[in-house]
């Protein structure tokens, strides 16, 4: 038996999404003695996967495939993991792998959960937690089909390197292209060069503390200086302050980085339920009754226009050393 | 046209999450259901194109009895007629064979409507099951939808790091979220809306058997976060040397 893996590029690299779950992969199937595979369209750099433990990877190289469609790729995936023997197939939690998630999981007949955080328990049974209720509960969650798709939540795995002697294999899956006829993508509005908030490993958010647009300026540069992305509160986004792809929160983003530095934001629970899977929260707010200061690890009471350009001398000093 | 809008009744979301029965069961009591937050999008959606273009908008639901408020708040803000589906959901999977058993006996709907994640069990799964079961297209994570013409239609779909145009045709299924339409044009019920909800239509149809395909053993809440460390404004190279050696984060 194979687990199969989804492997999603970024510019045509290996995604880091991939490596995490190419981790879980293999830690899973180290304990089960099993292998990993991975199915990727477009992957430039598919023997990098090797590093983290997979066996083998279909790499696929229809032009038409590299470009992302939910039909064509559950397609693709489903018919890789047919041939191969797979029957857990795991799926990242970008937007492009929840949207495909449900289509594939039709097509394998296959149980399908959301939002995995954990390795399948060692017992008879399969079950994995995954988070539900927007962070707020644990679901111990068993499958019951023999096919499995799971969709790992942002950040809870490590990429972890476990390096194997694996092998590349042309693959030309089974795909009916022509639903890409009736899904044509007439234009796409990036962001380039900047850190995308649902890859970000640290974020620096800010909330109506701030006072106004005009004050987001060192915001941009305590980010800049972290290589942080930057994020804000719904009502700063529905005031018009920033973009509306930078609220988070349950209604919003819901982001896990490694770091998130909220300022001038008081914590409300629709707030948090998007950023409490972080694995570090620092706030910084003037009122030190503000409900942040309840689930922040670290904590300055103070006035962000004194502590913020601080804050930034200080790091750059530290970055310099 | 018709609009076939997909509704989840969830938890209101300033709750506090519990669980009771050995913490097999999420704790009901105390909790106010409303309308899913990413469902509301796209019911204002529903009620703009009924308004400009005239639409028939049937909201469905697969619940118990105990949802039966929240749809009627569905048909004051502008449903013409509700479904309910007797049946606890016990799985997306399950919910999705009801949903879809509904669309394939109506086969009439131009567009349906859902929202890309139900903030309960956050599944994000329902809409797109259905869209596998019955073949019909589907696009997720919808921020903004422009009907061109009796069957083209635009869509714009949230992807990583911005956004992605879509030509498409009808019918078609969406997941919906923020965007779909501005926040200020959210409708809520008005005392005419509500007048009139108690005398549309909502019909209760049995379900259809289908297994689960999932089980939930058990419930556990999150650890809880351990005290916060507070550092002095004027001494922030200790959240520095906090950040580096003890969260090793930067
Ligand atoms: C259905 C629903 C869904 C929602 N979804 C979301 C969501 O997804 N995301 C979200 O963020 N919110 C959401 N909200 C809104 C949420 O309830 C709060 O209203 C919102 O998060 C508050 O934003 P804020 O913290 O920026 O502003 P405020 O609550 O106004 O807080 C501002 C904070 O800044 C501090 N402050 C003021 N001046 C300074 C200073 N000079 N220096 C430092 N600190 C200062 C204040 O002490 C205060 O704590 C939702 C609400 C509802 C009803
Ligand atoms: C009373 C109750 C008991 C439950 N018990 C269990 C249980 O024992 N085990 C378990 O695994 N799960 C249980 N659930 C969860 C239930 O299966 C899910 O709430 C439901 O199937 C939606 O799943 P989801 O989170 O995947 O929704 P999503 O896939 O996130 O929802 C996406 C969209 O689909 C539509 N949609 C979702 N649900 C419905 C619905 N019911 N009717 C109409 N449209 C809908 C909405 O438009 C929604 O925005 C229970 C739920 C309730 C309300």
């Amino acid at each position: 038996m194979y687990i199969l893996i989804y492997a999603e590029s970024q510019n045509g690299k290996v995604a880091k999404s991939a490596k995490e779950l190419a981790s879980y992969a293999k830690a899973y199937a180290d304990k089960t003695g099993q292998e990993v595979f991975a199915v990727g369209a477009g992957l430039e750099d598919a023997g990098e996967l090797f590093k983290y433990g997979v066996n083998k990877v279909l790499t696929v190289e229809n032009e038409t495939l590299k470009q992302f469609n939910a039909f064509a790729h559950a397609q693709m995936v489903a018919d890789a993991a047919k041939k191969n023997d797979a029957n857990l197939v795991l799926i990242s939690s970008s937007n492009d792998a929840v949207y495909m998630g449900p289509v594939l999981a039709d097509l394998l007949d296959a149980g399908y959960v959301s939002q995995v955080i954990s390795l399948p328990e060692e017992s008879d049974t399969f079950i994995v937690k995954r988070k539900v209720f927007s962070n707020k509960g644990i679901a111990y969650t068993e499958v019951l089909t023999d096919n499995k798709l799971l969709r790992i939540a942002k950040n809870s795995f490590e990429v972890i390197e476990k390096p194997v002697e694996g092998t590349l294999e042309k693959f030309e899956p089974e795909v009916d292209l022509s639903v890409y006829d009736e899904y044509k993508v007439v234009k796409v509005d990036k962001a380039t060069g900047k850190i995308s908030l649902s890859d970000a490993d640290i974020v620096v958010s800010a909330g109506r503390g701030l006072k106004g647009p005009e004050n987001w300026g060192m915001i941009e540069e305590l980010a800049d200086v972290l290589g942080a992305a930057t994020a804000c509160s719904k009502p700063v986004a529905d005031l018009g302050w920033r973009p509306h792809q930078e609220h988070v929160g349950q209604t919003g983003k819901q982001i896990a980085p490694n770091l998130y530095i909220a300022v001038g934001i008081s914590g409300a629970i629709q707030h948090l339920a998007g950023v409490n899977g972080s694995k570090n929260m620092v706030v910084i707010n003037n009122d030190p009754e503000a409900p942040f200061f309840k689930a922040a690890d670290y904590g300055v009471v103070g006035d962000a226009f004194e502590v913020v350009p601080k804050l930034i001398e200080k790091i750059k000093a530290f970055k310099k050393q | 046209m018709k609009i076939l809008f997909l509704m989840s009744s969830v938890p209101d979301t300033t709750s506090k999450i519990n669980f009771t029965d050995n913490d097999t069961k999420f704790d009901e009591s105390g909790i106010q259901f409303v309308i899913n937050p990413h469902d509301e999008f796209g019911l204002t959606k529903a009620v703009q194109i009924k308004e400009k273009n005239g639409a028939e908008i049937t909201v469905l639901n697969v619940g118990t009895a105990k949802t039966e408020p929240v749809i009627r708040k569905v048909l004051a803000i502008g449903a013409d007629k509700a479904v309910r589906i007797d049946a606890e959901p016990l799985d997306s999977y399950f919910t999705a064979v009801q949903i879809a058993d509904y669309i394939k006996k109506h086969n009439d709907f131009d567009l349906i409507i859902a929202g890309k994640e139900s903030l309960d069990y956050n599944g994000a799964m329902v809409h797109g099951l259905v869209a596998g079961m019955t073949g019909l297209k589907f696009v997720n994570a919808v921020m903004g939808l422009e009907l061109k013409d009796d069957k083209t239609v635009e869509v714009a779909r949230e992807i990583d790091g911005g956004k992605e145009y879509i030509e498409t045709t009808l019918p078609l299924i969406i997941g919906g979220q923020k965007g779909l339409v501005k926040e200020e044009e959210l409708r809520i019920p008005n005392m005419r809306g509500i007048m009139m909800a108690r005398k549309k239509p909502l019909e209760v149809l049995p379900p259809v058997d289908a297994p689960v395909r999932t089980k939930i053993d058990k419930y556990e809440k999150p650890a809880p976060k351990g005290a916060i460390k507070l550092v002095d404004k004027d001494n922030l190279d200790e959240l520095i040397d906090l950040l580096h050696n003890e969260a090793k984060v930067i």
